[in-house]
């Protein structure tokens, strides 16, 4: 709790215009997060066993698999997202700079601060405007210095590829806006409380293939800050943007590996037949 | 019934059966069409009945006259001035909602978010119940040992601390007779409450999973996440339950007329009695004989009718406009 | 390194957190207290009123209570079945219909302001259903009665079996009409033989519920059935002349100036609130059933 506290309060600095360089300043320059045996269970039936699986800085994860196989299971315990499902269970840890998020003393909401989460249906907050859905989640922590919002919803806006169709109208609702810009909507909205970790769970599995090609582009620009999770049903998709690529079937992580390779020459017969179509 | 079915798709094969469709759909939909027309029937002959019957009321006195006046003598003049009811209701109501309305969002905000889902149920299921509750029921009750014990309890206190302390209050605290305004106001407020309460609750269920997730991802606390996110997106909903508790109120009769008081004639107190347009109508109907007076009763049912429909018509708006999209009017 | 800095710390907001939980729990038991000293306090007493010659006694004037003379109400309770069983048979076929005509023909330009107009019947004063039965029915018959009676209680059911029904009709998917039609079924035939008993649950827990609404209440029966001390001498008498009802029954005990007839009226109290729970209860039972299929 102590180290937590520590880490929420003494994150304090001066407002700088330099982009965010977390990864040098938190050490560990490869791997950024780690599950590690990690089990959840919805009452009795199991969702994913022991999964153990690394998440690199400046790296792009793809989860990849047939449905129901338990990617998005997996996902959602890297932000304690199960805490708040009735009868979800987990067992294992998940280490985030080291530190297990699911330990005793850590609060979740603590975590899902560092670690953001961008759904399959985009998000948006319907009653909010643009503006107020962007820094949604500075104004939790009490933030009220209008300039300073003024400055990270801009950027947040413009990290999202947002900013210039919304510009002149950041007070109009959140719900106004087309599908494709409320996925990125709720990119910028992850981004403004500048977290270290970006979750997708198949982002653009509900736009249309314009929207989707500009959070494929989009997600090349984030990983050069952040390290990201993404699942996908479209193993095109995988392809192109992950730089490492997991491959789950029935709850277990089958193979785990850096895409090119798992793509061209799995070390599995199982990834092979899905990736070539025979099921899945 | 499949078997049966099949016959009747045999039957209807043959060149009879054109007819057998054609005309069964036919009578089926008039019927249908004719019966729903039935409701609006109803409810506009509703409408006209009030105005005809009360026609001889508005005739003799006008309608600024009717509404304005403030004498209501059955037996010697035969004036009838609706103000002191239109006001009794209006007191009333808008105390009610306002003791109620907090605390019945709370208890369906506790129900629908907090309370774990054993209890949030058995609360559910007392809620329905007590709504379920005939008004004549909490009347007895009210009649019996509400009004006695705020009478001992709570008004007579008061009523000497302010004879003693602050006299010129009196004519505005009223007689602590126990029957009366503030008697009648917190049994409604009672009454009120489950209906609000299933309403909050209808509307805050509504709220989709993912606008709940979308808070929860973004660091928020239990309570952050309704604040952000459940309430926004279910306020119209609750406003318009709101609205309906508060045409609830208007309406509400026997309880009402059971404990206000029955008084007639303004100006009314804060604990002394007062009367309302539901419970002159439940008082009087019965033994009113002028022509005259029928006629006014009939006014004020009308009078009743007209904020009714204003409000509920209110609450269909909200509905319509700020829940269906989870709140486009900002 | 993060650009902001946090105002609020975790510990605030979770504090924050907490104190809401308290506050709601905490207003959440103030409110539910005194609604459960009602039905308490109501059973209690009811209970304790309760004897046999309230079922097989009549009312009569207020000397034969005071005498000491075994009094009852079983003219109420045969007058409010009466009168309740002719509001449903009135009430049911229009309801079902509107709500059929609002679920199966979803398009039909009527549609949108039955459903307003249906809403708003339905929040209007139980009252004014009374005037209007009045008025249609009492006036021209010149004399109260059962039927009119059972009219303003059958408008205050229309509205909600209607609701009832249409939204039970919704609830079974539209692909199993078009099954139906598919096999070259007439709509009728469809609606009739495969949505509503598919749908047969909700539409029972409809009819209960606005059975129970209607019986609870006292207020369009004051001037439609009125209310009689005693049992007609004929049975036709509970349909064509004035005939008591346990709510409307329950008020002129209540406001009674005899003692004794304010007992009675617990023991009305009790036998109402009985009877509109248990119809509450079987239609949350049969509500909870259908979730379980």
């Amino acid at each position: 709790m102590l180290k937590n506290k520590k880490l929420a309060g003494a994150v304090v600095s001066e407002k700088t215009n330099i982009p965010n360089k977390k990864i040098e300043e938190n050490g560990l320059p490869g791997i950024r997060m780690e599950s590690r045996d990690l089990t959840v269970k919805y009452g009795t039936v199991t969702g994913v066993k022991n999964i153990s699986l690394p998440i690199c800085n400046e790296k792009v994860t793809a989860l990849i698999g047939p449905s129901g196989c338990g990617k998005t299971t997996f996902l959602r315990s890297l932000n304690r997202m199960h805490d708040i499902t009735r009868n979800a269970t987990v067992s294992g840890e998940v280490l985030l700079d080291g530190r297990n998020i699911y330990h005793p003393k850590v609060n979740p909401v603590d975590i899902r601060r560092k670690v953001g989460i961008i759904f399959q249906k985009p998000t948006p907050f319907p009653t909010m405007s643009i503006f107020n859905n962007v820094v949604a989640g500075l104004k939790l922590v009490g933030i009220k210095n209008k300039k300073l919002l003024n400055e990270v919803c801009e950027r947040a806006l413009k990290q999202a590829a947002l900013f210039d169709e919304v510009k002149d109208r950041l007070n109009s609702p959140g719900g106004s806006l087309s599908g494709g810009q409320q996925q990125r909507l709720s990119i910028a909205r992850a981004l403004a409380i500048e977290p270290e970790v970006i979750l997708m769970d198949e982002p653009t599995s509900s736009l249309d293939p314009q929207s989707s090609s500009k959070i494929e582009d989009l997600i090349h620009e984030l990983k050069k800050n952040y390290a990201i999770v993404i699942v996908t049903h479209n193993l095109q998709q995988a392809g192109r943007v992950s730089d490492n690529t997991g491959f789950f079937y029935l709850g277990e992580l089958v193979e785990f590996g850096e895409t090119e390779k798992i793509y061209t020459n799995p070390a599995n017969k199982r990834t092979e037949e899905y990736l070539t179509g025979k099921f899945g | 019934m499949i078997m049966k079915d099949k016959q009747k798709e045999g039957i209807s094969k043959k060149p009879l059966g054109i007819i057998y469709r054609w005309l069964g759909d036919r009578i089926f939909f008039t019927l249908a069409f004719a019966l729903g027309l039935t409701i609006i029937v109803l409810s506009v002959s509703m409408a006209w009945v009030l105005s005809d019957e009360s026609s001889l009321a508005f005739k003799e006195f006008g309608i600024g006259g009717f509404l304005t006046g403030t004498t209501w003598n059955p037996g010697v003049g035969l004036k009838f001035g609706a103000l002191p009811f239109i006001l009794g209701t209006m007191v009333t109501s808008v105390a009610a909602l306002a003791i109620a309305f907090l605390p019945a969002i709370a208890i369906g905000i506790f129900i629908a978010e907090y309370a774990p889902k054993w209890i949030g149920s058995i609360i559910d299921n007392l809620i329905h119940l007590i709504a379920a509750i005939p008004s004549v029921v909490v009347g007895i009750w009210g009649i019996f040992a509400f009004a006695p014990w705020m009478r001992e309890s709570v008004y007579i206190p008061v009523f000497n601390w302010t004879a003693n302390n602050w006299p010129s209050l009196l004519p505005v605290l009223g007689n602590p007779m126990g029957y009366g305004i503030a008697t009648a106001t917190i049994i409604l407020a009672l009454m009120i409450i489950p209906f609000t309460t299933v309403l909050t609750r209808d509307a805050i269920s509504k709220v989709p999973r993912e606008q709940r997730e979308a808070a929860w991802a973004l660091g928020a606390t239990r309570w952050e996440v309704i604040r952000m996110a459940v309430l926004p997106y279910a306020r119209g909903g609750i406003l318009a339950g709101v609205m309906l508790s508060f045409g609830r109120a208007i309406g509400e009769t026997m309880a009402v007329a059971m404990l206000i008081g029955n008084k007639n004639t303004l100006p009314f107190t804060i604990i002394g009695p007062a009367a309302t347009m539901p419970s002159v109508i439940i008082n009087e109907f019965r033994e009113a004989v002028g022509s005259l007076h029928v006629s006014s009763l009939m006014g004020i049912g009308l009078v009743l009718f007209v904020i009714s429909l204003t409000v509920n018509l209110i609450a269909a708006y909200i509905t319509r406009k700020l829940s269906a999209t989870g709140g486009q009017l900002v | 390194m993060k650009n902001f800095s946090e105002h609020k710390t975790l510990w605030q907001r979770n504090l924050w957190d907490r104190f809401m939980v308290a506050l709601l729990t905490f207003s959440t038991i103030m409110v539910m207290l005194p609604l459960l000293i009602i039905i308490g306090y109501v059973v209690v007493n009811g209970i304790s009123a309760l004897n046999w010659d309230l079922f097989t006694q009549e009312l009569g004037s207020p000397a034969r209570a005071m005498q000491g003379k075994s009094t009852g109400l079983i003219h109420t309770m045969l007058g409010t079945a009466v009168v309740d069983l002719l509001a449903i048979i009135i009430a049911a076929p229009v309801g079902l219909g509107a709500g059929i005509m609002l679920s199966e023909y979803p398009d039909h330009k009527l549609n949108p302001i039955l459903r307003v107009i249906n809403d708003t019947l339905n929040g209007m004063p139980a009252i004014l259903k009374g005037l209007l039965a009045f008025a249609l029915i009492v006036k021209p018959m010149g004399t109260f009665s059962g039927l009119s009676g059972g009219f303003a209680l059958a408008f205050v059911m229309i509205p909600i079996i209607a609701r009832s029904t249409e939204s039970a009709l919704m609830s079974i998917p539209w692909s199993i009409r078009e099954a139906g039609l598919a096999i070259g079924l007439p709509r009728w035939r469809v609606v009739l033989s495969t949505v509503m008993p598919a749908a047969r649950t909700g539409l029972v827990t409809g009819f209960l519920i606005a059975f129970a609404r209607a019986a609870g209440e006292a207020a369009p029966l004051m001037f439609t059935s009125f209310g009689n001390n005693y049992l007609p001498n004929h049975w036709t008498g509970m349909i064509l002349g004035p005939v008591d009802t346990l709510p409307q029954r329950l008020y002129s005990l209540a406001i009674s100036p005899y003692k004794e007839w304010h007992e009675l009226g617990w023991a009305a109290g009790i036998v109402l609130l009985g009877f509109v729970v248990t119809l509450f209860i079987i239609a949350r039972m049969l509500t909870r059933e259908k979730n379980y299929d």
